[in-house]
């Protein structure tokens, strides 16, 4: 058996920004709450960590126990704070969760010392990850759910009424599209949607969302895609 | 190789039993042996519509905990020889079906039947899901109405992900899409949704349409599948969708609306 009982190793996770313009509890509360609902179960238990880069230094202080507290309310995982103000370093410490510095967040090169005169060889192992899209050769009936992880999602079939699929990349649905549509997931604000017959329940992207009233007036029952352009879905025939 | 094939809908008292009697009775009419098991355990539905209730004695259950064997429980129809039901238990739920006692069942019916006719409870629960698991064929029965085919687009990602079929990767279930209690006239007003919206929405081949006929509920009120009464346009529906299933193509009767006659305009009869 092993001696050694753990390993160091590095990693990358992937977690939502909340980026934290102002705080005031009654507001911040009302907007996650509407936020949250716009898909449960997607933001269910997901970690997060707060960002105060683009905090506004006016904005007064924050309570930030009852912050994280109401994050927790709503299921959510705050896991640390970043792009912290020295002023509020020690307030956030209270909390118990960390504070990441920029430097952590941000590749630098500045404690590689080179040697002069020692020829460094670096051999890069390149690891290419190859995420072939998720294919779906039947339909995609009401109750049923597909997600493609960490790409794209193809559909060969009709997606039903009553039927979901995601992805963390884009959507193409070659066929009717009645059900709920969800692009880019995981926060890719460029990924889009593509169907060739557009019927949706309800299409989002990256979290913004429209329902069929508001599809219904823009493009129905015919090939469209739908893409995100400065928080604004466009909806168009293709 | 006996044929199983489920009649399943999710919706209830869509007309799965019905169903379940006509084409089982139609199969046996053209001289395949079937067997009609009735799976909703609770409910016994079957033996009436098959006009055998007073014939039962043991059931499903009783052979599935080896109460009774296959032959003791099996009911062989007094119209036709190739034709037998299988009861369901009345006083049990449906907790009493397990999947290996269903599977001893079915292999045994395979012995000696041609096609096995699985009349499915409403519902996605166990009981329907016990139904369809085994099954080769799916005979989806709908409504012309939209939770109708709402239910009905569900149970088709059941029979998709949950059959026996589709766990163990081989060919999926063949779906066969029967309408039920179709008026066309209703539907040239716009009050029902027509063929062609339920085909364009469940996209699955359609193997029957029935018209809503008064020969239906006389049928069942006196034990004898509508398929028997052939001059009933119900019964020749049922009889035309047998046939598709056999492989036959047939042409579609009872889509249009009759046309009212000219005395029955001059009378301002409906």
């Amino acid at each position: 058996m092993s001696e050694s009982c753990f390993q160091l190793k590095g990693s990358v996770v992937t977690t939502f920004i909340l980026e934290l313009y102002q705080y005031s509890r009654e507001n911040f509360t009302q907007q996650l709450k509407i936020k949250i609902q716009q898909a449960p179960e997607f933001f269910h238990q997901s970690p997060v960590v707060i960002s105060l880069e683009k905090f506004e230094s006016d904005a007064g202080d924050i309570d930030f126990s009852e912050l994280v507290g109401l994050c927790r309310q709503f299921e959510l995982q705050p896991m640390a704070f970043k792009s912290v103000d020295e002023r509020f370093v020690s307030a956030i410490k209270s909390t118990g969760l960390a504070v990441l510095s920029d430097a952590a967040s941000r590749a630098t090169a500045k404690d590689v010392e080179i040697e002069p005169g020692v020829a460094v060889e670096t051999v890069v192992a390149e690891k290419i990850i190859s995420s072939t899209s998720k294919i779906i050769t039947r339909p995609v009936r009401s109750g049923q759910q597909v997600y493609a992880e960490g790409s794209d999602l193809i559909i060969l079939a009709q997606v039903s009424e009553g039927a979901e699929v995601l992805a963390d990349g884009n959507i193409h649905i070659y066929g009717n599209l009645r059900g709920r549509a969800l692009a880019g997931v995981k926060g890719d604000a460029g990924a889009r949607v593509f169907c060739k017959n557009m019927e949706a329940e309800l299409i989002s992207i990256a979290g913004n969302f429209m329902l069929s009233d508001a599809l219904r007036k823009l493009v129905w029952k015919q090939a469209a895609q739908v893409y995100l352009d400065e928080q604004t879905l466009h909806v168009e025939a293709v | 190789m006996a044929e199983i094939i489920v009649v399943t809908s999710g919706k209830g008292g869509v007309g799965k039993t019905t169903t379940s009697a006509a084409i089982g009775s139609g199969l046996a009419i053209r001289g395949h042996k079937t067997v009609i098991i009735d799976f909703d355990v609770g409910l016994r539905n079957l033996d009436l519509i098959m006009g055998c209730e007073r014939r039962v004695v043991y059931d499903f259950v009783n052979v599935l905990n080896k109460e009774a064997n296959l032959n003791q429980a099996l009911i062989k129809d007094k119209r036709n020889d190739n034709l037998f039901i299988l009861p369901a238990s009345q006083t049990r739920d449906k907790d009493a079906l397990t999947q290996e006692g269903v599977q001893t069942i079915l292999n045994e019916l395979a012995e000696t039947f041609e096609y096995i006719i699985c009349d499915s409870p409403a519902g996605i629960e166990k009981g329907a899901q016990m139904a369809l698991y085994y099954a080769d064929r799916a005979i989806v029965v709908t409504n012309p109405e939209v939770s109708s085919v709402r239910d009905s687009d569900r149970i088709l990602g059941i029979l998709q992900s949950k059959s026996l079929r589709a766990e163990t990767n081989a060919e999926p279930v063949k779906e066969h899409l029967l309408l039920t209690r179709y008026n066309p006239q209703r539907v040239e007003d716009g009050e029902m949704l027509s063929v062609a919206d339920v085909v364009d929405i469940l996209a699955i081949p359609l193997v029957g349409v029935i018209p809503e006929s008064e020969a239906v509920l006389k049928a069942s009120n006196q034990g004898e599948p509508v398929i028997f009464d052939g001059t009933s346009d119900a019964g020749q529906a049922y009889s035309d969708a047998v046939s598709r299933l056999l492989g036959e193509e047939v042409d579609f009767r009872f889509l249009e609306a009759e046309k009212k006659g000219f005395l029955k305009r001059l009378l301002g009869a409906k």
